[in-house]
């Protein structure tokens, strides 16, 4: 087979005309459809904010305060807490020594991060 | 336009003629989009219609938009309070054009069994330019897919250009109807004479 000497990379150039031309020609024949058959009417409602069916009311620039964080951290606490306590308490009686031990660590170390978050003061919201 | 005795000749010998506009409606009616928008218990009829039994996708229509942005077609499934109307009539304001109306259910067409109460609307079609009525107290998912089934005929005959032609392609046709105000007793106004055209009662002198 006799193939012409071709640039080793053309087929790249090849696909990106393809990879340009697939969305673009979609979208030329919508807009040249639109011109002929779909006169664009505007209106201000049909251009405004999408807020199922109800006019947007206020400033959507709301602050919301960084001091929430902290909260947000300490749930996690309770949160991780109530995961794990339930199948321990569920397989309590079968478990070893060892095992009771390290859950009792594990309670111990989320506890102890409540203590010291309480101690700081960050349970008062100022 | 190609005859249509030539057309159904040229069928048979297995070659399909047809125009642009027979093309486009082809397709934008086996497409239709509703809108994710249930008001009362007719939604639960539209829900069933859009699951496995009664399958609304057998007609293209199952992909409930939840937006007014990406839907061609309104259905009105149940009773229209006045409290609701502006937000309606806003939402249909909202949906790009084509679109299209269905009023399903008694309480969408007349107010149905609420018709005397103070704060139901007396049938959407006083605000909205509504295509299709589907009678019933709710209707049946059936009731429902033939209704879409007779908008899709519908839309399969209109024109896109052109004096005659549907009013979601005519470009000197309003964009946006009046969102009426709840006012202390009723809505302001009451109706949209433009859209609402009730026929006159017939006396017998």
């Amino acid at each position: 087979m006799n193939t012409p000497d071709l640039h080793p990379y053309l087929f790249l150039v090849v696909l990106l005309g393809m990879a340009m031309a697939f969305p673009l020609i979609p979208l030329a024949l919508a807009r040249l459809w639109a011109i002929r058959f779909a006169p664009p009417r505007p209106g201000p409602q049909k251009n405004s904010t999408y807020e199922c069916g109800i006019e947007t009311r206020g400033d959507p620039l709301v602050q919301f305060r960084s001091g929430y964080y902290l909260y947000g951290i300490l749930f996690l606490i309770f949160d991780v807490e109530a995961v794990f306590l339930f199948p321990f308490a569920v397989s309590f009686l079968g478990l070893s020594v060892g095992a009771v031990i390290a859950m009792l660590v594990f309670v111990l170390l989320l506890a102890e991060g409540l203590a010291w978050a309480w101690l700081k003061g960050l349970l008062d919201w100022k | 336009m190609i005859d249509e005795g030539l057309q159904n000749e040229l069928a048979r010998q297995g070659v399909f003629v047809t125009s642009l506009q027979e093309l486009s409606n082809w397709g934008r009616s086996n497409s239709v989009w509703p809108m994710t928008f249930g008001l009362a218990c007719c939604a639960i009829e539209m829900i069933a219609t859009s699951m496995a039994r009664y399958d609304i996708a057998r007609f293209g229509s199952e992909v409930f938009r939840p937006s007014p942005r990406q839907s061609d077609l309104m259905i009105v499934a149940g009773t229209v309070t006045k409290k609701m109307v502006p937000q309606v009539i806003r939402l249909y304001n909202q949906m790009p054009e084509p679109k299209y109306v269905i009023s399903m259910g008694a309480c969408a067409i007349s107010g149905g069994p609420f018709k005397e109460g103070y704060n139901v609307l007396k049938g959407v079609d006083r605000f909205l330019p509504v295509d299709i009525h589907i009678p019933g107290c709710p209707p049946r998912p059936e009731a429902l897919l033939h209704g879409l089934i007779t908008l899709q005929k519908k839309m399969a005959g209109e024109q896109l250009t052109g004096p005659g032609c549907a009013r979601s392609f005519d470009a000197t046709a309003p964009s946006e109807f009046p969102v009426p105000v709840l006012g202390a007793h009723d809505l302001i106004p009451p109706r949209n004479d433009a859209v609402w055209h009730p026929p006159l009662p017939k006396r017998n002198e």
